[in-house]
């Protein structure tokens, strides 16, 4: 059964089938919709809006394999009311969504190339999606590194994924933490140490960066000295999304919509408005 | 078995350094090994080499009793350990505690510190490589106290 949403302002109710809780404060919802028709497809980095009746709405990027788009699922943070009370939901819960939305990361591009993905905090999500269709195709890309810092060892998302993506699927990872403990054996240090020791060939590399604005920036500084070109690296752009649409104008970005024209933007594109704080 | 100067000059901090110097400090050179848990210095030890790491990790820590061990950051192959062999009191102000097998060229502080004195070009390069260093984790350790992950932005992403 197909249900077809032509008004992109109106929720589809959906039901929590599963909520996992990954870290302290974040947690993944595996979604189904109530009509039981289909999960429409969606693009690695595209975003759905998720709407607590009655509290709010907030973008969440979806985080699960769009290879297999059943269950829908996203990984949250609790920060705020609505992903509070997102928090405390159970099975068989209903919330509204809208979407996807927004533009995609271009892993199109990476066929037969190398692919660089450096994430940090919580925006390893919007990027698991990625990993997910790269491993389907395994063969189609070059090398794979992930690199991906999180505040402590307790802060790891997906830590057990990360440790078989590792062991499995030739993917090269690489975490680290700005705090270590006395039981972490691994590095501790800045993300942005890790990208000059990465393996790849950087003529021939697309990089992906999703994290805070400023993880981001200094990222995106040090993926240029190893000699990635600027039109060769995208990030995801995180703004005041409301209607998704480019409708409500809260998520302007100079002459783009976060919500319309990106998230995903190549680092060309809006370079020059990222050291802008009037943006 | 490559001689000291081929690995000097495969090191990144070395990259480009001519190779009169290379030789020069190749004569400061020793191999070391050093197997995990092994404290290579301790916090307050005299501060005599400089280490630059081939293969291994290794963690530099501080201690409080009301906290225990604190891991700072910690140094992989291709990155240097040390500073403090440099400037006075030459002690070291933290421990670096092997994690995982290191090995290392070992470098003898004061020898470095008399060549530099007598050949001020070649006591300029190192100090500018050093400085290097020194800049790169002080940007990092000002992005790492910004504690960027716990930033309390909009909600969603």
């Amino acid at each position: 059964m197909t249900t077809e949403i032509c008004d992109p302002m109106l929720p589809r109710p959906y039901r929590v089938l599963r909520v996992r809780h990954e870290i302290p404060d974040t947690f993944t919802l595996d979604l189904a919709p109530q009509d039981e028709g289909d999960i429409p497809s969606f693009a690695t980095g595209q975003f759905n809006m998720l709407y607590v009746f009655g509290i709010g709405e907030i973008p969440i990027s979806i985080s699960g394999d769009p290879t297999r788009p059943e269950p829908l699922v996203h990984t949250i943070r609790a920060v705020g009311t609505v992903s509070g009370m997102m928090q405390k939901l159970k099975p068989a819960d209903v919330i509204g969504v809208r979407g996807p939305f927004g533009s995609h990361w271009p892993i199109e591009q990476a066929e037969g190339k190398d692919m660089v993905i450096v994430a940090g905090g919580i925006g390893l999500a919007p990027l698991r999606s990625v990993i997910y269709q790269v491993l389907a195709q395994r063969d189609t890309y070059g090398k794979v590194v992930l690199i991906y810092g999180a505040r402590t060892p307790e802060d790891i998302l997906y830590r057990k994924e990360c440790e078989h993506w590792q062991k499995q699927s030739h993917l090269d990872v690489s975490i680290t933490v700005d705090r270590g403990t006395s039981s972490w054996r691994g590095s501790v240090g800045l993300v942005t140490k890790l990208i000059p020791r990465a393996s790849f060939d950087p003529s021939n590399t697309i990089a992906l960066v999703c994290g805070p604005e400023i993880m981001m920036r200094f990222s995106i500084l040090e993926l240029e000295k190893r000699g990635i070109p600027a039109e060769k690296i995208f990030l995801s752009m995180e703004r005041n999304m409301k209607c998704a649409i480019g409708f409500c104008g809260h998520c302007q970005y100079s002459g783009s919509f976060v919500c319309k024209d990106g998230p995903v933007f190549s680092y060309r594109s809006v370079q020059d408005l990222l050291v802008k704080r009037e943006i | 078995m490559q001689t000291f100067e081929a690995l000097l000059a495969e090191h990144p901090f070395f990259a480009g350094l001519e190779p009169q110097y290379l030789q020069g400090i190749a004569g400061f050179a020793s191999h070391i090994h050093y197997d995990s848990e092994k404290y290579i210095f301790h916090e307050g030890e005299q501060a005599a080499h400089f280490y630059i790491i081939h293969k291994g990790k290794v963690a530099l820590e501080t201690f409080g009793a009301e906290r225990g061990m604190m891991t700072i950051e910690t140094i992989e192959a291709g990155e240097v350990l040390g500073w403090s062999w440099l400037f006075p009191p030459y002690r070291w102000h933290f421990a670096a505690r092997v994690i995982e097998p290191t090995s290392a060229i070992v470098l003898d502080g004061a020898g470095l510190r008399a060549r530099g004195e007598a050949d001020h070009t070649f006591g300029y390069e190192l100090v500018k490589r050093v400085a290097h260093i020194m800049t790169q984790r002080l940007q990092a350790t000002r992005l790492q106290l910004l504690d960027l992950y716990s930033i309390r932005g909009g909600e969603g992403r």
